[in-house]
Order: structure tokens, then sequence, then C-alpha cells
């Protein structure tokens, strides 16, 4: 199922997922307002290794406007608990180490609003919002990611 | 009634389709539609008994109703962050 990604007003990215490489600077301007002093960021990068294994490049796909929605639902959810305006963009389509892949950013009056709103989000991003990673790992296998069928970690001593 | 199941990533490559339009009696829930689907489509026989699933892009449960026009989703372990 294809749909058009991504939201978009003249040119310009105005939904949460994006096809285009995620910009820090005007996330910060859209949460920025004078009466917000406290801005957390949160930003997950493409790692180059999981389980072991060396990752070479990966590819996010998404049920796009589930996951525009669901991520309005978060956002709504967060604005209730705490005064803080959250902004959030996700990338899909093709990454390669060290891009960002989600940015999180929440202005509020103060820092603990700030800290508490962009925890809560990204943790109930990645857990409702329907995001895939496909990984392509240095011995030329690739693999749909399964956070819920990795190994138990072993705890170093 | 028409049901328009929708496969993502692992699951449609394990279905080899994306899109399956299943007619099915109503009323049914997102288990019948899911019993369904492993009989008309062969890969699909490989899903999950207990997959993420939404409807009308909202989570759901295997339990939930579907009705005639809903778009059924089946997840794959979400990925995201």
């Amino acid at each position: 199922m294809s749909w058009p990604c991504c939201r978009r007003s003249r040119g310009v990215d105005v939904g949460h997922l994006t096809d285009a490489a995620i910009a820090l600077g005007p996330l910060l301007e859209e949460a920025a307002r004078p009466d917000r002093g406290g801005v957390t960021t949160f930003l997950g990068l493409v790692r180059n290794h999981q389980d072991g294994r060396t990752v070479l490049r990966l590819e996010y796909s998404a049920y796009l406007p589930m996951a525009e929605a669901e991520t309005d639902r978060i956002i709504a959810e967060a604005a209730a608990r705490w005064p803080a305006r959250v902004v959030v963009r996700h990338r899909v389509g093709a990454l390669v180490i060290g891009d960002i892949a989600v940015a999180v950013v929440a202005a509020a009056a103060h820092r603990a609003e700030a800290f508490e709103a962009c925890r809560y989000v990204i943790e109930e991003l990645k857990r409702r919002v329907p995001v895939w990673k496909k990984e392509f790992y240095a011995d030329g296998t690739i693999e749909w990611v399964d956070p819920t069928a990795r190994p138990a970690r072993v705890e170093r001593t | 009634m028409p049901v328009r199941v929708l496969l993502f990533a692992a699951y449609r490559d394990a279905a080899g389709r994306e899109v399956i339009d299943l007619p099915l009696p109503a009323p049914a829930t997102v288990a019948e539609v899911l019993r369904q689907l492993k009989l008309a489509v062969p890969g699909a026989g490989a899903l999950p008994e207990r997959p993420l699933v939404a409807v009308n892009q909202v989570h759901a449960r295997l339990e939930s109703p579907v009705a005639d026009g809903d778009e059924l989703a089946l997840l794959p372990p979400l990925a995201g962050g």
C-alpha cells in the first residue's frame, strides 16, 4: 500500500513522518515560544551495530496514515499531562549510519515538564507508532528488526 | 461484507501481498478475519497467532469487531525510533 509521502504544504514537511533529512533547527523554532524557557531534545541516530552485528544502512517504512494519527494522539496525551509543546519527526526511507532517525523536541515553561513530556512521547512512539526497520548488515544479510525477539541481554561484569 | 486487509514489512514479504480484499460474513471479529486470511492467502499461514492489529488506523484487539468496509491492518513488531 503506498500513500503519498509525506504530509507537505508548499513543499515543506508538516507531518510527523518525513522522507527528507531531519534538521533540528526548524524543529526548535517550531516548539519555541517566549514563555517556554525549557527545551529538551531526544535524537535517535542510526547505529552501526545491532546485537553484535555490523549494520551498514537501514530502511524505515510505515503505515503512514496511522503513524501520523497515532503520533497526533501521543502528542495530545502529552499536552494533556504537561503544559508542553512537543514536535516529532520520524524518517522513512533509506538511512545511513549517523542519520537522525527520530527527533522529539519538547518545550515548556520549565525543564521538568519538558523532560517528562519528551520522555513520554519517545517511549510511546516506540511502543505504538507503526514504523518498521529493515537493517542491512556487513555480512550481506538483510532483516526486519523485531525488538520483541532480541536475545536476552548478557550482563557484563 | 468486504474488508480490506493491509500487510506491512515482514508480513507483507511472507504473504507476498500488501492489500487483500476479503469477503466475510457479518458480523466478524479481527480473529475471524485473520483466520479467513490464512485460508485465502498461502503465505499468510506463517503469520503469528496473535499479531498486533489496527482497525481503521487505531490499535485494536483480536476480539475487536470488524464492520463492512473497515480497514484491518496486521502490524509486525514495531521498530520505530
